[in-house]
């Protein structure tokens, strides 16, 4: 029997506000341990918390880019368990009635277009970071009550495949909106998995599995595949898949059980009586709205449109936040969008793939590539020129400006040099010259080749073109 | 009347005319603490007498350099021991955090070190405010001053005792079911819980952070007026604090004529004998002064207190299950983790929080909670409807604030909901996040204080203030002290 796999994800991404969700200290990653925090974070005796304002607006962007329908009236609930990351014992979540609900997002994969339904969106804060050392567990509270949201999908996923280009088009929608960094090495995205099978066919889904805590897109396909295939083989032999918590290990590429049902925790939730219900009127919902950054899908109908990029063109560059940020940025000193277009989905990326690097470690400016690319329009270099030029750039983080006076890269535009050079290949080879004069056109193409040798391939060939037609012609 | 036994306003008025000094004040009560601290008790931490001085000290200076903060700048006062006071150690009279000792001030205790007031010391109280005869201290013990051999009531008995027997000249509790006007009834002072988010709850360790509010607790509903208009404040690190325009002591006024008094006989009728006649003069006293009696009739009392108990169980479940030992407090350790918890929380609760922690753990737990917790909600909801009719027809609703007075100390309860079933008359006000009040009405023919409850509606801190307060220029009964044993023979005035 062929089986399908059925995947639903839970993403959870760290909101970029500059303070945590129910005080003010600092987001800032990388602090010292216990530094950015405070008697609420540190769930001190009688500290109470305070809804961060930014971080409501910030889930409201997320929700109204996801398509969500944005509740007027929402609450805070507490998840309570014992956990030494979490010091209040208790964490400030939502249960019945979060920010956001039923929305989609369309995503591309195994060829085609799916949609994926997204069941909600919930604000929560993150819980401390336990630090193993030869000496003891160790923590740090520095993450604790950093904003989170909860992005829970349906399960309309049935492809590892799918299941990472949703993740990979959830983050480009949190960035676009620039309400998360997303940085993954730094746990600001990260992903639980539901993996259920099903033979292909049937309508019923079986028990699901939650994978927990993957933090990249190769953890979620690959523990997604071993999941899988470990489902479809206990099926196989017979056996019946228990409804578990899984954690997927790195290091051993195998999923190693956390706990079953049978022993989940009964998280007692309640409202906060801490926090008041949270009504957020349609105002303020519309004002979130209209100051909702670009979306990828509105940026592409405007590159297609004013810009007149290729449909091709237009996806590539929207596809990948980064990118598309340094794209308009190069716009800003280089305004020639399907020139720069080009240079950036061909050139740039191709840079970018053989190293396997991401935009944001470029060496270099956006404004550099658009010196670069003015470089090319004024005839200063040529494109081929231009390209050995930005491989440099790319090598060695130099302006292009310093790399073409370097290496004396500019094309020879004076002319009576270029006559100079045209004279001396003219001279040398009279053939030719009789050819073109019997009226064999071709035999230009030798003579420009000439002269682009003898200057090492400085000189614009257009230029010489004309300057030997003109010798010819006399 | 020594300057131990006197009245805030009074103190206050005497400072202002420079006839006392604050280090008088402060010398007579640290030498009452020295009389009275050995069989009443009250306090789980005393400062050092020097740091008690010096910051008298200041205060005669601003009195002289003609800069007095405020009425309660150089008065002597207790705070309750859930109140968190940096540098110094907050117990909530647990062995849990004997040790603890805060890192930042609750908001209340920065306003009365803004106004001037001379911290004396923590008050005791039962083991985070559970229990109403403060017998639940694991740390010191309270008993009252009028018979050391009776309790003082619970939880802020330590604030009720220490200001009934001049150890503070004022204090402030916390109530969350009548944790404030209960001791206030049993020692025989005024007693006072503000409408709930009128006085910030940041920095008070939360019993039950719905119900929870922090009050004054003194000699004269004055005191309270004065004391109030410090603490009153809007509080941008509680989510609950609501912007509230006071001036309660320069609006006191004792014109109480025409005001509406709900009763609801039953309630009266469910108290002692001694108690119910207090009561009944109390109201002939009322209508005397020119009020009207309406009769109310709540139906709500069994629900009410089962509904207290639901919902404050299950928000202490949740509020104390911080105390694990990881970043704060005593720690007991285990071989692992889950162990370390068992043991940290199994040594330092006491008996009582352990009870109310598994109540609010099952109340909450899934399977149960539709039954319970969501059914105590909707009680809630009802209860407060029950008052919004009531005021429709009055003014403030009157009762007694317990069925009966102090009692023997040690005294074994056959079970400990009749403990819970004792205090019926208080948590309503809690519940409906109403203000209310319990000033002294009597005296039982033991001896023993009787104590009035007048619940108002909210935010109507004023009319409270108002009729307790029309009501002690007519009565007594606040002016009396207990004997203290070790008083010197030449009283002074
Ligand atoms: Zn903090």
């Amino acid at each position: 029997m062929k089986y399908e796999v059925v995947i639903g994800l839970e993403i959870h991404a760290e909101l970029s506000t500059q303070s945590k969700v129910f005080c003010g200290c600092s987001t800032a990653f990388g602090a010292e341990p216990n530094t950015n925090v405070c008697p609420v974070c540190l769930g001190m005796p009688g500290a109470l918390p305070v809804l961060n304002k930014k971080a409501v607006e910030y889930i409201v962007r997320a929700g109204l880019a996801l398509n969500c329908e944005i509740a007027n009236y929402s609450k805070m609930d507490r998840k309570n368990y014992f956990y030494p990351d979490l010091p209040k014992a208790y964490q400030i979540s939502q249960f019945d009635l979060p920010f956001c609900k039923g929305g989609y997002l369309n995503i591309q994969a195994d060829g085609k277009e799916h949609t994926v339904g997204i069941t909600r969106i919930h604000l929560e804060e993150d819980a401390g970071k336990l630090v193993h050392t030869p000496g003891g567990t160790l923590v740090d509270y520095n993450r604790s009550s950093m904003p989170l949201i909860e992005i829970v999908s349906e399960p309309d996923m049935r492809s590892a495949k799918q299941a990472v280009e949703y993740a990979k088009a959830i983050r480009n929608i949190l960035l676009f909106a620039k309400v998360s960094n997303c940085k993954m090495q730094e746990g600001a995205l990260r992903f639980d998995a539901n993996v259920s099978v099903r033979p292909f066919g049937s309508k019923s889904y079986g028990t699901r599995t939650e994978i927990k805590n993957l933090s990249s897109f190769k953890m979620l396909q690959k523990a997604i595949d071993y999941e899988y295939q470990r489902q479809v083989s206990m099926i196989e032999k017979g056996e019946k898949i228990r409804q578990q918590t899984l954690r997927w290990n790195e290091s051993s590429n195998r999923i190693i059980a956390l706990r079953s049902k049978e022993d989940a925790h009964d998280y007692r939730y309640f409202p906060d009586p801490d926090l008041l219900p949270v009504i957020l009127s349609d105002a303020f919902i519309e004002d979130v709205r209209s100051k909702m950054p670009q979306m990828p899908e509105e940026k592409k109908k405007m590159y297609i449109e004013q810009f007149q990029l290729s449909e091709y063109d237009a996806e590539v560059l929207t596809a990948n936040s980064e990118l598309c940020a340094f794209y308009e940025e190069v716009l800003q000193d280089y305004n020639e969008p399907k020139i720069a277009a080009n240079w950036v989905n061909v050139e740039l990326m191709a840079l970018l793939n053989q190293s396997d690097m991401l935009v944001e470690e470029l060496p270099f400016a956006a404004c550099d590539m658009a010196q670069l690319l003015q470089n090319i329009q004024s005839g200063k270099i040529s494109g081929k020129m231009g390209k050995g030029v930005l491989a440099d750039m790319f090598e060695t983080g130099k302006s292009p400006e310093e790399i073409i006076s370097a290496k004396g890269l500019s094309q020879i535009s004076d002319t009576a040099e270029l006559e100079k050079i045209a004279d001396e290949v003219l001279a040398n080879n009279p053939a030719s010259v009789a050819d073109y004069r019997a009226g064999k056109e071709k035999a230009i193409g030798f003579l420009v080749g000439q002269v682009m040798k003898a200057t090492k391939g400085a000189a614009n060939p257009q230029s010489v073109n004309e300057i030997l037609r003109t010798k010819l012609n006399e | 009347m020594r300057l131990c036994d006197m009245p805030l306003y009074q103190l206050s008025a005497m400072l202002d005319e420079k006839s006392i000094s604050a280090k008088e004040i402060a010398q007579d009560v640290m030498k009452r603490i020295g009389e009275a601290n050995a069989t009443v008790g009250g306090y789980i931490t005393i400062l050092d007498e020097k740091e008690i001085m010096e910051s008298a000290q200041k205060t005669d200076e601003r009195i002289a350099a003609g800069a007095r903060r405020s009425k309660i700048d150089g008065i002597p006062y207790a705070l309750k021991d859930n109140m968190c006071t940096k540098g110094i150690r907050t117990t909530c009279s647990s062995k849990l955090l004997e040790n603890f000792v805060p890192v930042y001030n609750a908001t209340v205790y920065e306003h009365l070190i803004n106004a001037g007031g001379v911290l004396v010391g923590k008050a005791d109280m039962d083991e985070f405010a559970m229990g109403s005869a403060n017998e639940n201290s694991a740390l010191s013990f309270t008993r009252n001053p009028w018979d050391t051999k009776k309790v003082a009531g619970g939880s802020s008995g330590g604030s009720s005792a220490t200001v009934a027997s001049g150890q503070a000249v004022f204090s402030l509790g916390s109530d969350t079911g009548g944790s404030i006007r209960l001791p206030a009834s049993f020692c025989g002072i005024t007693g006072f819980k503000p409408t709930y988010s009128a006085v910030p709850r940041y920095g008070v360790i939360a019993f039950a952070s719905s119900l929870d509010q922090v009050g004054p607790l003194t000699k004269d509903i004055r005191d309270t007026a004065i004391v109030l208009d410090e603490i009153v404040k809007y509080d941008d690190k509680d989510s609950t604090s609501a912007k509230i325009a006071t001036n309660y002591a320069q609006n006191l006024n004792n014109n109480i004529k025409g005001m509406r008094i709900g009763v609801d006989a039953s309630l009266v009728e469910a108290t002692d004998e001694d108690t119910k006649a207090a009561v009944l003069t109390a109201i002939e006293k009322f209508k005397e002064m020119g009020c009207k009696i309406v009769d109310l009739s709540f139906n709500h009392n069994e629900i009410m207190v089962a509904a207290y108990y639901i919902i404050s169980s299950a928000e202490a479940s949740s509020n104390l299950a911080r105390f694990d030992g990881m970043t704060y407090g005593v720690r007991r350790e285990g071989e692992n983790v889950i162990d370390t918890y068992v043991n940290t929380r199994s040594w330092g609760f006491g008996p009582e929080v352990k009870r109310r922690i598994m109540m609010g753990t099952f109340v909450l737990s899934s399977g149960y909670y539709d039954a319970y917790y969501k059914k105590a909600l909707q009680d809630r909801t009802l209860i407060k409807h029950n008052f919004d009719a009531a005021f429709e027809l009055c003014d403030c609703v009157l009762s007694p604030t317990t069925i009966f007075t102090a009692y023997d100390a040690g005294k074994k309860l056959e079970h400990p909901t009749d403990a819970y079933m004792s205090d019926v008359f208080t948590p309503m006000a809690n519940i409906a996040g109403l203000p209310a009040a319990s000033i002294p009405c009597g005296f039982a023919k033991n001896g023993m204080p009787i104590g009035l409850q007048l619940i108002g509606n909210s935010y109507q801190e004023q009319t409270l203030l108002n009729m307790a307060y029309a009501y002690q220029q007519e009565t007594d009964f606040h002016l009396q002290r207990p004997k203290m044993t070790g008083e010197g023979e030449k009283d002074e005035v």
